[in-house]
């Protein structure tokens, strides 16, 4: 296996506040190969936009990391200093958010925007940078982009917003694309072009991707791999056939079955009881164990780390030998 | 589910009616200020927000609204309930006008039995308000309950009903979770014993294990209390794990309405097909898709014709210039030349 494009080992987040220090990550740990969409699913407060935000350095403080390691191609970016930050951002890490009105400066035309950011991270000249803009934003699928190249974001719908964004976080031709929530705030059919699109750049630009969303339908379109996230914790990461077709994880079972699907008859949807943690209040042991059918002995007083099983990874007691009774229990 | 009949599906084929909704429209003034007008020589702006919806529901029964943002869903919504007025057309609950003046005397009775979930729980809560007092609101309104006692009895009965604890009653919204703070909105909408709920994105604001507490919920209360629902959501799966039939809308108008089963196995109208085809595969089946083109038009501006065609693969001269009218096509009821003709 070639090296990984992004790995995480053991990333903790912290946030401080006055009644105590609260962890939205806890050692999630995992890597990207080049060229691989990795899905990271989970629900709202599982911690998969603050991990998008612990690997490009845009934690708001008084958040920070306050354990483990990011490494981008085996170097570690997670302490460098904010200027040395600046120049990987951008340039070797491209993101893409949820809202492409908010991520586009409505005082500024598409063209000035797309050529500030590709002047900021290439030593092209002004007229060069304009090409390349332009070049890019007919790959984006822009109708006429020599006209649009000129407009102001509001002149754009939500889909072409998307796709401007696109361009602009493929600018630098990055390593690694982070599209947090992308197609989030697009109805059903332009999601599917976006998606689309996402797909075909990354792999012509040959761009891994960490797309983080809560939609597991978009993961299945989209994704090589998917880490499903709990509490800030990793609960299952595998390919994504197995862990759609075959998941290990009670939560990831009760997530699968919570789905209504389009197809099979619509009986009654399989329903976890109750709700996701707050951070406040996170469960000893397995984070999960509160709402867990299979829950037993170790789970309240243990935490499972992930272990191999089958061709995933899953941290679940009903997996591995458990600390209990000292002897050998599969 | 009953067979296919040669029947418009936008009615359905009980004869027991209880709420109809005929040629309802609705536009919206979104000019600019009139001196902006007078300065700038800007004409009116008007914007169909919805036109000539009609569809019928039975008792007991699941209605379902789907359609993108813009596409006049909610307002449909908020006229069946009478929160606007609508510009053209009527809705009959019950044999009584909505909004005909004559009707006014029996529409006050008849309000208590309508009632309405709306989609963000954070925002239809008074945050101000305790849950029970919350909860409270429409039993005193229409005056149900004789006496401090038998207000707080009730509610906890409906705190119990959404599966939420009596003791509840004394918290804030913002001690619950969104999908707690949905059953309270829900257990609110069950307090004046309504016979018909209309739910606007009643789950979209939630997350899809929360999500499927409250559509499980929602679909044992109608079991119990025989309730009716006019549900309204933009996504496709849901729409089909509730309802018994789908009204599909485009830019204010119904393209579609079918019951859910026809609807997802033989869709008809190319809007349908497209919405069917977009929706991501969680079956991981490799079908291939072709995207669709464009998006939905600006709903000021509407293309003439069929508002669809110009996303449309089988529009012609005819779809470019002349509307379609809503006519049956096997159960369903569709607007659309191409399957008049049997072109598709």
């Amino acid at each position: 296996m070639t090296d990984p494009v992004l790995s995480l080992r053991n990333l903790r987040v912290e946030f401080p506040t006055r009644r105590g220090t609260l962890t939205a990550i806890d050692g999630v740990s995992f890597d990207i190969a080049p060229g691989e969409v990795l899905g990271v699913v989970g629900e709202s407060g599982a911690g998969k936009s603050i991990t998008g935000a612990a690997v490009i350095g845009l934690i708001e403080p008084p958040g920070h990391i306050a354990g483990g390691a990011v490494y981008l191609r085996g170097q570690r970016i997670d302490n460098l200093a904010p200027e040395a930050m600046r120049k990987i951002r951008g340039k070797r890490i491209g993101m893409v958010f949820q809202d492409p009105l908010t991520s586009l400066n409505p005082l500024y035309r598409i063209g000035e925007q797309l050529v500030e950011t590709i002047k900021t991270h290439t030593t092209l000249s002004d007229s060069a940078a304009r090409k390349k803009a332009l070049s890019l934003l007919t790959e984006v699928g822009i109708p006429a982009p020599e006209t649009r190249i000129d407009n102001y974001p509001h002149q754009f719908s939500g889909g072409m917003r998307q796709r401007v964004v696109l361009a602009l976080a493929l600018a630098a031709e990055p390593e690694l694309v982070i599209a947090d929530e992308p197609t989030t705030a697009l109805d059903v059919s332009v999601q599917a072009q976006i998606i689309a699109l996402l797909k075909r750049l990354c792999h012509q630009h040959g761009a891994a991707v960490m797309l983080i969303t809560h939609d597991m339908g978009v993961i299945a379109e989209t994704a090589d791999r998917v880490a499903v996230m709990y509490a800030g914790r990793v609960a299952e990461i595998g390919p994504v056939r197995d862990v759609i077709k075959a998941p290990l994880h009670p939560y990831t079972k009760g997530l699968m079955g919570s789905i209504p699907s389009l197809t099979g008859e619509s009986e009654r949807l399989t329903q976890i009881p109750g709700a996701m943690p707050r951070l406040t209040a996170i469960p000893s042991g397995c984070a999960f164990h509160p709402r867990c059918p299979r829950s037993f002995v170790p789970c309240a007083t243990f935490r499972p780390e992930l272990q191999p099983e089958q061709k995933s990874q899953v941290a679940c007691w009903l997996y591995q030998p458990y600390p209990v009774t000292a002897g050998a229990v599969t | 589910m009953s067979a296919v009949v040669d029947a418009p599906a936008s009615a359905p084929r009980t004869a027991d009616l209880l709420v109809e909704v005929q040629g309802l429209g609705r536009i919206f003034d979104v000019s600019k200020p009139w001196l902006n007008r007078v300065i700038e020589h800007a004409p009116r702006r008007l914007l169909t927000a919805a036109a000539d919806v009609t569809f019928a529901i039975a008792r007991r029964e699941t209605f379902a609204l789907v359609g993108e943002s813009g596409s006049g869903k909610s307002t449909v919504a908020k006229m069946v309930v009478g929160l606007i007025a609508p510009t053209s057309g009527d809705v009959i609950i019950d044999g009584v006008s909505m909004h005909d003046l004559k009707h006014s005397a029996q529409r006050r009775i008849l309000r208590r039995r309508i009632q309405m979930v709306f989609q963000d729980p954070y925002a239809s809560l008074n945050p101000r308000w305790r849950a029970l007092d919350i909860v409270a609101e429409p039993i005193r309104a229409f005056g149900l309950a004789h006496g401090a006692t038998e207000v707080v009895a009730q509610v906890g009965d409906l705190l119990r009903l959404v599966g939420l604890d009596p003791a509840d009653g004394a918290k804030y919204p913002h001690e619950f979770s969104g999908g707690q703070r949905q059953r309270i909105a829900i257990a609110r909408a069950l307090a004046s014993k309504p016979e018909f709920i209309v739910c606007d994105e009643p789950t979209s604001a939630l997350d899809v294990s929360v999500q499927a507490q409250i559509l499980n919920l929602m679909r044992d209360l109608q079991d119990r209390l025989g309730l009716t629902y006019l549900f309204i959501s933009h996504n496709l799966a849901v729409v089909r794990h509730m309802a018994s039939r789908i009204g599909v809308m485009y830019l204010g108008r119904l393209v579609e309405v079918a019951p859910a089963r026809a609807l997802f196995s033989t869709p008809r109208h190319p809007y349908t097909r497209m919405l069917l085809d977009a929706v991501p595969d969680l079956d991981l089946t490799g079908r291939q898709r072709k995207p669709v083109e464009g998006e939905v038009p600006n709903p000021v501006n509407p293309p003439p014709g069929c508002a669809f065609h110009p996303r449309c693969p089988f529009a012609n001269a005819r779809c470019r210039t002349e509307r379609p009218l809503a006519l049956p096509a096997g159960a369903a009821t569709v607007a659309c030349h191409a399957v008049e003709e049997g072109r598709i």
